[in-house]
């Protein structure tokens, strides 16, 4: 038997493909976890018309223009941000934001934290391939140790963030890593943040051949999926401090944090918007708000080790 | 009562004015970060919006108070932020994007002393270019100044209904002085009140950025099937990145011309005893608030003065100001020359410059002595 | 070699069979990259001699029944960052 010709894909639905074959690289993860995402979509039945793609800039962020739904390619760093004002203006639509490592952690940095802590309802999907893929290959808050790329030349002397860790403790109500090897345990975790009220976010480390892998020993994009697969440690409820990743040394993968779902902050400017809610009294107003926010009580079993089950 | 237009005779700050103003236009939507001296503007929008039904958002920054207005423009909202120096600097980039994008919004900027952190609670009026040409790229600003909370009321209204009418981020470019000043502001009632919204799109198959003969294409609404894409990168009519020359030519040319192509009916001015006058003196803001005085004054002292008043900076009144270029001119600003620069370009020969470096409203014995010098 | 598994034994023994897969793919999307070959679990994706329109080379199937075949597992489908290749439950004949 040979390969059957085709010229549909199963996700063609959910894609501009009048724009494909897409901008990325061969062997570029990036179509990998944007196929993930499509699917995770699909399984659950969310509505690509009630759904709103929302991409910063750098090679993930050419993602929104990609997928058939309504799509935001906005500024260096300001997706969250958009996608803040969007949400909140518009709850009755689901909006991720799909982008990159250096999009939403060096430029972008101080929105994702601010919006995990506001608990805003949106699902972020963060591509980690270690460097500034589209600008030729430069240091990224993400760069491993060591790494070299152009603008380390001898090697990365700068801790990189620990993505996954760094958004559980800032406020989120989900928080997973994987990579783009583990296609379908990323699938399940992109359904249950894309399910979850409240703030989710879902790393993947991926691989970038022609900018960072080329430059350190991983030329094939193949060579990357080996060393995830190497080195990549499933676990639960993984302790946000464990969320480091070290060259040539074992990273965790999987669930960081699924807190139980509270008010989120667009249910609370909504609630605002009550007449009744401002007429009750300040105490009143108060308890309302401060009902729910569970999310640290959970965070401190996982680190103190106790599991991250209620 | 409805509480979306309060109206009657108050006494209100010319921040709270532009508040009040904003939310009356149907403004339903504010995020801004707290900045000297146009606070005013952000605490009585987190006051007032939950009560008609809007959301108000203090972000982190004023990068992410700019980007989330756009982003609640697309969803349909009319939003706005509030600023002052050194928070417009940083919105510049998204004020691009909102160009670019065709987003309607508007930004308040309570102008201060600068550069940098200057003076925050005193007065300025040095981003007057800025309002121009502060973000990268060829684009047409639109910019309007008030002298008093009753036009801080009122050009915010003016403001949002020029942006939803271009799909263009609009700049209200108060000063503090104005900011700060407490007068009486008179609410219309709500049929006395123009309102323009923008276009909508609703067929499917048109490509969402082709434009209507006003140049100006409708807006398509999101969560309805459309599945349009914005994008910051040049686009083709699709709304699709186009990467070439031909496409900036016809893309770019097409959001300058459709401000340029309507800049006469933007164009707003006030003149003031210019019919017979021999000099004219420019300002704007609080600065038209003491030439007017010394235009007084030197009518007083037997010198045919009058005072043509900025009510909309951008687009420049050129035209009417190279009908007049047979008169002497004063130019009077709390910065070292930045409409001084359109005024000689449109009259064709040097005017007076009466500048300030900001701290303080001239006085108006300063502009009188201009007068008097251009005249000599 | 074909060599069967310990599943597959476990599996004929209990009188069961793997599923079957057919494979399609849209030729041109394709950019040669490799995944789908290096990580399909039966290894009966190898990299072709044609040129696609891109000037890529795609991958073609090389099946050894009964063991060496598309089992329909869907991690080529997964993997490809193109959206070009993507497999079928093949029907009993």
């Amino acid at each position: 038997m040979s390969i059957i010709k085709a010229d549909t894909h199963p996700l063609d639905r959910y894609l501009r493909t009048e724009r494909l074959p897409h901008v990325w690289c061969p062997g570029c993860g990036i179509g990998t976890v944007l196929g993930a995402y499509l699917r995770a979509m699909e399984k659950i039945g969310m509505d690509p018309e009630k759904s709103i793609m929302v991409s910063g800039i750098g090679c993930t962020g050419r993602a929104a223009g990609y997928v058939r739904m309504d799509s935001f390619h906005t500024t260096h760093g300001r997706a969250i941000p958009f996608a803040v004002g969007l949400k909140a203006a518009r709850p009755d639509l689901n909006v991720t934001v799909f982008s990159g490592d250096g999009d939403l952690f060096a430029i972008g940095g101080n929105h994702i934290i601010h919006a995990a802590r506001r608990n805003a309802n949106i699902t972020v999907v963060a591509i980690n391939n270690f460097t500034y893929g589209m600008t030729g290959g430069q240091l990224a808050p993400t760069t491993p140790e060591t790494g070299i790329t152009t603008t380390s030349p001898y090697g990365n002397v700068e801790s990189p963030f620990n993505l996954a860790g760094l958004i559980a403790v800032a406020g989120a109500s989900y928080v997973a890593r994987w990579t783009s090897l583990h296609v379908r345990r990323l699938e399940k975790s992109l359904e249950k943040a894309l399910k979850k009220r409240g703030f989710s976010f879902v790393e993947v480390l991926s691989q970038c051949p022609t900018a960072y892998g080329r430059r350190n020993r991983m030329r094939d994009p193949v060579d990357t999926l080996k060393y995830f697969q190497k080195y990549a440690v499933v676990k639960n409820h993984v302790n946000p401090l464990e969320g480091v990743i070290e060259p040539n040394k074992p990273f965790v993968v999987g669930e960081f944090l699924d807190a139980p779902e509270e008010p989120t902050f667009e249910d609370k400017l909504w609630e605002l918007t009550k007449a009744e809610f401002l007429h009750t009294s300040q105490a009143e107003r108060s308890e309302w708000i401060i009902e729910h926010r569970r999310h640290l009580e959970v965070l401190s079993r996982i680190i103190s080790g106790k599991g991250g089950e209620e | 009562m409805s509480k979306d237009i309060l109206v009657g005779d108050h006494f209100l700050s010319g921040d709270v004015a532009a508040a009040e103003g904003a939310i009356a236009a149907g403004c339903r939507f504010f995020a801004g970060y707290p900045i000297t001296p146009s606070s005013e503007v952000a605490e009585r929008m987190a006051r007032r919006l939950p009560e008609v039904g809007g959301i108000f958002i203090q972000m982190e920054d004023e990068l992410a108070s700019m980007a989330a207005i756009l982003g609640a423009s697309w969803g349909g909202r009319k939003a706005m932020t509030a600023t002052s120096g050194p928070g417009f600097s940083l919105m510049m980039e998204n004020y691009g994007l909102g160009i670019m994008t065709e987003t309607p919004v508007v930004i308040v900027n309570v102008q201060r002393a600068g550069p940098s952190t200057g003076l925050p609670t005193l007065l300025g009026q040095g981003d007057v270019m800025q309002a121009r040409w502060g973000t990268h790229g060829s684009y047409q600003a639109i910019a309007l100044s008030p002298e008093s909370p009753q036009e801080c009321f009122d050009m915010t209204i003016k403001a949002f209904n020029l942006a939803e009418r271009f799909r263009q981020p609009v700049i209200l470019l108060m000063d503090e002085s104005v900011g700060h000043l407490f007068e009486r502001v008179t609410i219309p009632p709500k049929e006395e009140i123009e309102i323009v919204n923008r276009k909508i799109l609703k067929d499917k198959n048109r490509k969402i950025y082709e434009p209507d003969e006003d140049l100006v294409p409708p807006m398509p609404p999101i969560g309805e099937g459309f599945g349009i894409h914005v994008t910051g990168l040049t686009h083709d009519e699709r709304g699709y990145p186009s990467i070439n020359a031909e496409t900036q030519e016809r893309m770019i040319g097409r959001i300058n011309d459709k401000i340029r192509k309507y800049a006469d009916e933007i164009v707003d001015y006030e003149e003031f005893m210019v019919d017979d006058a021999e000099v004219i003196v420019v300002a704007y803001g609080i600065t038209a608030r003491s030439a007017r005085r010394a235009v007084i004054m030197a009518r007083e002292n037997g010198i045919k003065a009058g005072l043509f008043r900025l009510k909309v900076i951008w687009p420049f009144p050129s035209k009417r100001l190279e009908e007049l270029s047979d008169r002497e001119f004063v130019v009077a600003e709390v910065n070292n020359g930045q409409a001084l620069v359109e005024v000689e370009r449109a009259i064709k020969k040097r005017a007076v410059f009466v500048g300030k470096m900001g701290g303080e409203p001239h006085k108006p014995q300063e502009i009188l002595k201009g007068i008097e010098e251009a005249v000599k | 070699m074909a060599t069967e598994s310990n599943t597959e034994k476990l599996l004929e023994r209990s009188g069961l069979s793997l599923p079957r897969g057919e494979v399609y793919l849209i030729e041109d999307r394709c950019k040669g990259c490799g995944l789908c070959i290096a990580f399909c679990p039966k290894h009966v994706l190898v990299v072709s001699d044609k040129f696609n329109k891109k000037g890529y080379h795609p991958p073609e199937l090389v099946e050894e029944e009964p063991v060496n075949v598309c089992i329909n597992c869907g991690f080529c489908e997964r993997i490809c960052p193109e959206f070009a290749i993507f497999v079928k439950e093949k029907k009993e004949e």
